[in-house]
């Protein structure tokens, strides 16, 4: 296993804080969109799209590319930052989110954005089609890998484990799913709607070799995604228990942020906070 | 002509197919042995994938495989395929507009043994309601093999709707089709009959019995509901003045509401819609008496065709 310099362990953080600003500033804007799952993904897409992600924003058909499908599509404002500052359309499109003629929809849609590998949003699909595109992969004998990122209210739906069973059967080693386990859903804490507890035995039992990480330690989630390369027998699962709103004093594990905007004073509060979150 | 199942010419012609387009995948739900993907199954294990009685997961899973540049053909039993993972249809193969197969088996009543749980009555409504959706509907097994290149080599979702049934030959081996192109199968004057699927056998059937009584019907197979063939039906609508719709599915937005929308167009001249009745059918012994008890006889075709020519006399 590589060993990762701390330079690039800063770096990466610094990349999250600024996924978060982006987003934050986005769902303001637009006055729509889901800041609790964007917030608590924001270490877990920094490190795919900035260090792990083999992708080409000059040449987004690459045959050869890593796939992320953004399962949890609600999020799509993390992903939408993400690929504007990795290159793929110029950050300023960013502020026009869910205008009429903008690009970006309110969920990932593959056809009207560039370097989105599916349409999202409708949740449940990731995995299933994730276990898709790395048969396709291993059909072509291409080495590309497939990330899926999970919602965990997500996984209360049975299509997830239908789509688990199937990687398994099919030895898909080439997949891999990240679990965003912040614990609340729209409805109130997860394990009150409708507990995945204990969910680390659900994927074992399913036939998945499962990593269990602090989706906020960037270099737990790193080394994770890095092991999964190396488990050849199974597909691989990481659970990262995170924070919902993961960053923002006043949304950080409330279901009341789930999908709703900030107003001005909020936004500016919570602009501070991410400010000096990375000043510290 | 010879009497074979549909099912078993879709399948043995999906194994052939297979042989010269390398990219063709094939999946099925546990249903391999009753949709005879099987034949493809044997030949080529490495491209055929069972996920088991997870007809949404199919669905994903086919996307997937079109994602990665592959031709999914994804078979399952058309009421679960077109109700149980309608959502994965709508969202993953529609909106998304991936290359993906749906071959729906044992359509219609196909599955008479089995009874209402497994009858397919409302597909083709909800199919074809669908954007971006092609909805395929073959009159025998002879129109179902030739549909598989065709379909294959069509960029973008198609609904294939076939029968489990041995339904009335009506086509040779000479046939040409073409997505979105009906078939004018008998020329006439006085009426049209349009019929897709199981019911073009019986309207050619109907036919003759008509013309016993010199009444002159004209038969269109309209293979393809979605896109319809507006043309061919309007100007049919135009030249005999009257149109008998024919199909193994409800009344309900089929076939006959696809032509009824298409007759508001430009020529709304009488119209009746044969199909089966807003309700559940029920079991039977045999494909054919359950047809002909609810009410998709022959006869029911003729009866229908007088309708139409008294109401364009009225």
């Amino acid at each position: 296993m590589v060993y990762h310099p701390e330079s690039l362990i800063v770096e990466l953080e610094e990349r999250a804080r600024e996924l978060r600003l982006d987003s934050l500033d986005m769902i303001y804007r637009r006055k729509a969109g889901h800041p609790g799952g964007s917030l608590s993904a924001a270490e877990i897409v920094a490190v795919l799209f900035f260090h792990k992600l083999r992708l080409d924003p000059q040449h987004p058909n690459w045959p050869e590319r890593d796939r992320f499908i953004l399962s949890k599509g609600h999020a799509s404002a993390i992903l939408y930052a993400a690929l504007a500052r990795r290159g793929f359309f110029p950050p300023k499109d960013l502020k026009r989110w869910g205008e009429l003629d903008c690009h970006l929809q309110g969920h990932p849609d593959r056809l009207k954005t560039v370097g989105v590998e599916m349409t999202t949003g409708l949740l449940g699909h990731g995995v299933a089609i994730g276990a898709g595109l790395a048969l396709a992969g291993r059909l072509e004998g291409l080495a590309y890998r497939v990330y899926v990122l999970l919602g965990d209210g997500e996984c209360q739906a049975g299509v997830v484990w239908e789509g688990a069973m199937a990687a398994a059967k099919y030895r898909l080693t080439n997949l891999t799913a990240i679990m965003d386990y912040n614990g609340v859903q729209l409805d109130g804490p997860v394990h009150q709607i409708m507990p995945l507890s204990p969910v680390l035995d659900k994927w074992r039992a399913f036939g998945w070799t499962v990593l269990e990480v602090d989706g906020h330690n960037t270099r737990q989630v790193l080394e994770a995604l890095d092991t999964a390369d190396e488990i050849h027998h199974q597909p691989t699962v990481i659970v990262a228990h995170t924070t919902k709103g993961k960053g923002i004093s006043f949304m950080e594990n409330d279901s009341n942020w789930h999908g709703r905007p900030p107003d001005e004073a909020q936004y500016r509060q919570a602009v501070e906070e991410l400010q000096k979150g990375g000043e510290a | 002509m010879t009497k074979i199942p549909m099912r078993t010419g879709y399948g043995r012609a999906l194994a052939e197919y297979g042989e010269i387009n390398p990219d063709v995948v094939v999946l099925d739900a546990d249903t391999s042995a009753s949709t005879q993907t099987h034949y493809f199954a044997e030949r080529f294990p490495e491209r055929f994938f069972n996920v088991g009685i997870a007809e949404p997961c199919m669905v994903d899973v086919a996307v997937g495989l079109a994602l990665g540049g592959k031709i999914p053909f994804a078979n399952a039993f058309a009421a679960l395929l077109s109700l149980r993972a309608v959502e994965q249809v709508r969202t993953c193969v529609c909106y998304a507009q991936t290359n993906v197969k749906l071959v729906a088996g044992y359509a219609g009543l196909s599955d008479y043994k089995d009874g209402p749980t497994h009858h397919a009555i409302v597909d083709i409504a909800n199919m074809r309601a669908l954007p971006e959706m092609t909805v395929i509907v073959p009159a025998d097994a002879v129109e179902a093999a030739r549909w598989v290149p065709v379909v294959a080599e069509y960029e973008g979702p198609v609904y294939l709707r076939l029968s489990r049934a041995a339904t009335l030959p009506v086509h040779n081996k000479s046939l040409q089709i073409e997505i979105g192109k009906g078939i004018t199968l008998r020329q006439g004057s006085d009426v049209t009959i349009v019929a897709t699927g199981s019911m073009v056998g019986r309207s050619l059937l109907a036919a003759k019995e008509l013309a016993k009584e010199g009444i002159d019907a004209r038969i269109l197979e309209i293979h393809t509901i979605k896109p319809l063939d507006d043309d061919l039906i309007l100007q049919a609508a135009e030249e005999t003045g009257g149109l008998v719709t024919a199909e193994e599915h409800s009344v309900v937005g089929g076939l006959g509401g696809a032509v009824a929308e298409a007759l508001t167009k430009s020529h709304p001249v009488p119209l009746e819609r044969l199909g089966i009745a807003d309700t559940f059918a029920r079991t039977a012994l045999d494909p054919e008496s359950l047809m002909d008890a609810c009410g998709l006889a022959v006869e029911n075709i003729v009866h229908a065709a007088q309708l139409v020519l008294a109401r364009k006399q009225a």
